[in-house]
């Protein structure tokens, strides 16, 4: 077994116990985030090296394949990101900056394994790495709002658990394996297609990670959880979670229940309908920006759900593709927010009124974000938005990419309704908004990310193709 | 001609665009006047070059220049090009766009000084404009739709372009949301045909309909579609509603965007689209019932209106309608059998393109008038007009000229146009006739109204006022008189035969006997209105009380904003389902986390909210939720 294989999150579980040691010594707070954004460079460097590799180690548990490393690469990006932004906020649990950190970097770690994992009880493991990091952190600021927000999250990512383990213990007491390649071969010797058993495991594997990415009827938790807890890890929560939800869907679906497709697909199918419509048409009536943006990522889980639904290898390749731009466009929507409001002190929308005027640059990337969310060209969600719809139109799904662009059309109101306010609207006060340095480097790598994906969307189109292709034998 | 110098046509009011918004908005602000002259100057390197291209195409084979085109997306194994469309219906929109887009903005420099607002106006005009030309330019549907939507997406920036009046706020909004309307068919379409035929290359597919290869029925569908695109972006009936709300925005706004450009490009796109339209009957007979019915229901709503401008956004309306009538009736000749196919498709694009053309002259040109008016008056209310010949004679004498053209009178401008759409609705749709030459008579008529009304009798606005009674300055004179001149001559350039359409010899066209009975219909408007509002010899208002059910209608426009505002779009959707949600998130969910707890707030808070029994009630949900799913997976299986 070559331990190699493991380097990335080998070396990033070091990064984290580095950072909580030297939270101990260390007067100067502010070099932790230093040390974290830069430390990242070992792990990613790790990543890279081994791309091109396809081994697996564990006796098949873990896979390392372009896949997997596709997104560990991924989750890298965004952590790196999301600890940037978070300097502007990190004064508000300054005692606990270390262990904020290192958290964060602990459930990267998670998330690595989870794009990784071949093997459903690793896949719940690493869930639970995930899960359970996230929990701590969505609870870090410690007030009223923080605190229920975890409190909440754990309990219901508890029963979610729950019934994710349910589904996997019926699916491994048909197949007799936890082996995801082992169950796809079981399930075509054994003729398991039209057993109601399998039927109702894969309803309930469906319900565990749906609510890890937030589909409708799991979502509930995501308004509640977003707006209480600290916005860079609203932002974390956003899209590095829902990124490795995809990814062990895609693991799971495409490789074990492969041959069950067209039972999940229509599954997916419907859910997708159901979760962009109630998401799009739910955030219009908010006024908390949060809140709204919440909102927003349940629909965006319901066009990326369009890729599952698909079930082909362009499917999934407009999925990843569609992660990595929707990554690029929420993280900057959210670091802008960040910046915002650290000074304004409110989430509310109508306090964005005229921001324009006093914080020009990040107004701008704001509404760059907020038009790249509404799916409107020359931004990456434009790009992503076309992909997945005719991946679906090519899988025969017309239908649900008709509702996907009526949904399209609702959801331009709301986002472009923001970006009135802020350009349109008078503003309340004179006062310029300041941000700092690191929050507008992640901030620029964003922006700037959303507008080569639209324009030139390529070269991490062929990754994501390549990634993808891995998935099937 | 270099492929360079077709793409700086669309680019270079983007150029101006970034330039205003990104130096000199942020860096030189206290001189806004540089943000027009980038505007002009960008806008008018476009004219040249557009007329280059003109130059150049009708010397071409075919009068198409080939241009390269680009890879651009790749789906799967569909490789989606991109390119542009130089051929003699784009240029000539290239013409219009660019010319009447240069004079409005060198009109703006007068009209907007002082505005607190003037960079950002120049930098959406040019954002505008850019849109504008690469919509004409684009060749395939999707990019097409690209700026399609960038066109919208100015249109609600600048009608909305003073926010802090609640009118202009809702106008914006409304003619973003029933526009929309007309896009989502657009954009259904443009799916529905891609997943037929794989394409989006506008040529590939009116190649694909006329040879049949596009199913009957999908065809239907597809083109029904992109009619309610172009319907909403035209305002044509039912979706006219947008427009007369439009004129809260800058006057010079109203006369390039909802006069003269975006609003055409509705009727450019059917041109575009043509061959798509003529291969199902079912469409384009639509197409010209619409259109027909459009040009009189609006200029009916024209003739009581008191606001000036609202009775130009009537007219255009009805203009549009009549263009739209071009095409169709054309259309409806060649699936009847009327003409024959080839020829056909050149005359339905001349006749409808022609009208086009010449109504952007005329049309900007009376707006531009109504907004010299209101300089001076500082109203737009007619009632409060009057006599204002002596005081602005330049503006009265242009005005004027544009109404003789609007109203069809020869020789100007708009007599060449409108009678090759009466000529073909004569020929193929003989009912749609009747229509046209009763609208004929309504648009001399109430365009006549507006001049006595305004220029003609004394002055009737307050004392005060009448001491400031002003001729404009130059700076919008100067584009004035050259629209002027464009709309009596514009009649006479060849755009017609260019298009594919037939010529008319100067004297020749009265020796048609339709040209007579169209100007004896256009005089009886004018001496109508001359006879009521000009010598008085009838009463306005006795007449209006002895039609009081038909002028209450009119006036009233058919109670269509009512039934749409209190039926269908804004009660229903915005008061009623999603109040309903915003009052179940405020209630329901925050209700129970901040109204139960709230007593008890001391006593432990966090505890104390879960036992509110929302998280269970969540919990809840999510066996709910799978039972459900489980249900249908079982039943359906």
């Amino acid at each position: 077994m070559n331990i190699y294989l493991l380097s990335p999150e080998i070396s990033l579980l070091a990064l984290a116990l580095v950072v909580i040691l030297l939270d101990l010594f260390m007067d100067r707070k502010w070099l932790l985030g230093v040390v974290s954004v830069v430390g990242l460079i070992v792990p990613a460097a790790f990543t890279v090296a081994l791309w091109g590799t396809n081994q697996t180690a564990f006796g098949g548990a873990l896979v390392v394949d372009q896949f997997s490393l596709f997104f560990k690469l991924f989750f890298l990006v965004v952590v790196a990101l999301v600890i940037l932004s978070s300097t502007d906020y990190a004064h508000k649990f300054a005692a606990f900056r270390g262990e904020y950190y290192a958290i964060l970097l602990l459930a990267t770690t998670g998330m690595m394994l989870m794009a990784s994992t071949r093997e459903l009880i690793s896949i719940y493991v690493a869930l639970e790495l995930t899960g359970i990091s996230l929990y701590v952190l969505t609870g870090f600021l410690k007030d009223d709002k923080s605190s229920e927000a975890g409190l909440k999250y754990l309990l219901l990512g508890a029963v979610a658990s729950a019934v994710l383990l349910y589904g996997m213990a019926l699916v491994f007491g048909l197949t007799g394996t936890t082996h995801l390649r082992e169950i796809a071969t079981a399930i075509s010797a054994e003729g398991l297609l039209s057993s109601p058993a399998l039927l109702m495991g894969i309803v309930l594997l469906v319900a565990g990670f749906g609510f890890k990415i937030a589909a409708v009827p799991f979502q509930m938790w995501v308004p509640d959880v977003y707006e209480g807890a600290p916005t860079p890890v609203t932002a974390y929560l956003s899209v590095a979670s829902k990124a490795a939800g995809f990814a062990v869907i895609l693991r799971v679906f495409y490789e074990a229940l492969g041959p069950a497709s067209l039972d999940w697909g229509m599954i997916f199918a419907v859910i997708a309908a159901i979760t962009m419509t109630v998401g799009n048409v739910v955030a219009i009536a908010q006024s908390n920006i949060k809140r709204m943006l919440g909102y927003s990522s349940i629909a965006q889980a319901g066009y990326l759900m369009i890729g599952l639904a698909a079930a082909s290898t362009t499917g999934s390749s407009a999925l990843v593709f569609f992660l990595v731009c929707y990554a690029f466009t929420n993280l900057g929507a959210f670091i802008a927010i960040i910046a915002i409001s650290n000074k304004i002190d409110s989430d509310q929308i109508a306090d964005y009124s005229g921001m324009a005027r006093r914080a020009p640059l990040l107004s701008l990337a704001l509404a760059l974000c907020l038009i790249s969310l509404a799916g409107i060209p020359p931004t990456a969600g434009f790009m992503a938005k076309l992909y997945i719809f005719s991946a679906g139109i090519d899988s025969g799904l017309v239908w649900l990419v008709i509702i996907a662009v009526i949904n399209t059309v609702i959801a331009a109101y709301y986002y472009l309704r923001v970006v009135r306010v802020i350009y349109l609207g008078a503003p309340l006060s004179e006062e310029r908004v300041p941000s700092s340095g690191a929050l507008r480097a992640a901030l620029s790598f964003a922006c700037l990310g959303v507008l080569a994906l639209g324009i030139y969307p390529w070269m991490v189109l062929r990754i994501a193709e390549v990634a993808a292709s891995m998935l099937l034998p | 001609m270099p492929a360079e110098l077709v793409l700086a046509i669309f680019l270079l009011p983007f150029f101006s665009f970034a330039i205003i918004s990104f130096v000199l908005r942020p860096f030189f602000n206290h001189r806004p006047l540089l943000s027009g002259y980038v505007t002009i100057a960008a806008i008018g390197i476009s004219l040249v070059l557009s007329i280059w291209a003109l130059i150049e195409v009708s010397g071409a084979p075919h009068h198409i220049l080939q241009m390269p085109d680009y890879e651009w997306v790749v789906i799967g194994d569909t490789v989606i090009r991109i390119g542009v469309t130089v051929d003699a219906l784009a240029v000539v929109m290239l013409i219009v766009v660019t010319s009447v887009s240069l004079m409005v903005q060198i009109y703006s420099l007068g009209y907007m000084k002082g505005d607190g607002g003037f960079c950002r106006y120049f930098a959406f005009m040019s954002l505008f404009t850019g849109s504008m030309l690469g919509l004409v330019l684009a060749d395939n549907l999707l990019f097409l739709f690209l700026f399609w939507e960038g066109v919208g997406l100015c249109s609600y920036l600048l009608i909305g372009f003073w926010f802090h009046k609640p009118e202009a706020a809702r106008a914006a909004m409304k003619a973003f949301l029933v526009t929309r309307l007309g896009d989502f068919g657009f954009l259904a379409a443009i799916l529905l045909l891609y997943a037929k035929t794989g394409t989006f290359d506008i040529g590939e597919l009116q190649n694909l309909a006329l040879t049949g290869a596009i199913g009957g029925t999908v065809l239907t569908w597809a083109a029904i579609g992109v009619f309610s695109g172009a319907a909403g972006k035209s305002a044509q009936f039912p979706l006219h509603t947008w427009l007369p709300d439009a004129m809260e925005g800058p006057t010079p706004v109203s006369a390039l965007i909802h006069a003269a450009t975006m609003v055409a490009a509705g009727v450019y796109l059917v041109a575009r689209m043509f061959p798509v339209f003529a291969s199902s009957t079912t469409a384009i007979t639509t197409v010209a019932i619409i259109g027909g019915f459009t040009a009189i229901f609006a200029a009916s709503m024209g003739l009581v209106m008191n606001d000036i401008k609202r009775v130009l956004a009537y007219s255009t309306i009805s203009q549009l309608g009549y263009m739209m009538l071009g095409l169709g009736t054309v259309g409806v000749g060649i699936s009847t059998g009327y003409i024959s196919l080839e020829h056909g498709l050149a005359l339905g694009v001349a006749v409808g393109i022609f009208h086009l053309f010449t109504h952007a002259f005329f049309k900007s040109l009376l707006f531009l008038g109504a907004g010299s008016v209101s300089h001076a008056t500082g109203t737009f209310d007619m009632r409060e007009m009057g006599g204002l010949r002596k005081a602005m004679p330049w503006t009265f004498f242009t005005f004027l000229i544009a109404s003789l053209s609007l109203a069809g009178i020869w020789p100007l401008a708009g007599f060449w146009s409108k009678e090759g759409i009466l000529a073909a609705s004569f020929h193929y749709v003989p009912v749609l006739f009747y229509l046209a030459i009763i609208t004929v008579f309504m648009t001399a008529f109430y365009i006549f109204r507006v001049i006595f009304l305004t220029f003609g009798g004394e002055y009737r606005g307050t004392d005060q006022g009448s001491h400031g009674l002003h001729e404009s300055p130059v700076v919008m004179l100067v584009p004035m008189v050259i629209l002027a001149i464009l709309a009596v001559v514009a009649g006479l350039l060849p755009i017609n035969e260019f298009l594919g359409g037939e010529s008319h010899s100067f004297f020749g066209a009265l020796s048609h006997p339709l040209a007579w009975v169209s100007l004896v219909w256009a005089g009886g408007g004018i001496f109508l209105a001359y006879a009521i509002y000009g010598a008085k010899w009838l009463s306005a208002a006795s007449l209006r009380q002895r039609f009081a059910p038909i002028h209450t209608l009119f006036s009233r426009k058919y109670w269509f904003d009512e039934l749409y505002e209190n039926l269908f779009l804004m009660r229903l959707l915005v008061n009623g389902i999603f109040a309903a949600l915003h009052w179940f998130d405020d209630h329901i969910i925050d209700g129970a986390v901040n109204g139960i707890a709230g007593g008890t707030v001391a006593v432990g808070t966090v505890v104390r909210r879960l036992e509110t029994g929302q998280l269970q009630a969540y919990g809840l949900a999510i066996f709910v939720g799978i039972l459900a799913i489980v249900a249908c997976v079982f039943i359906f299986s």
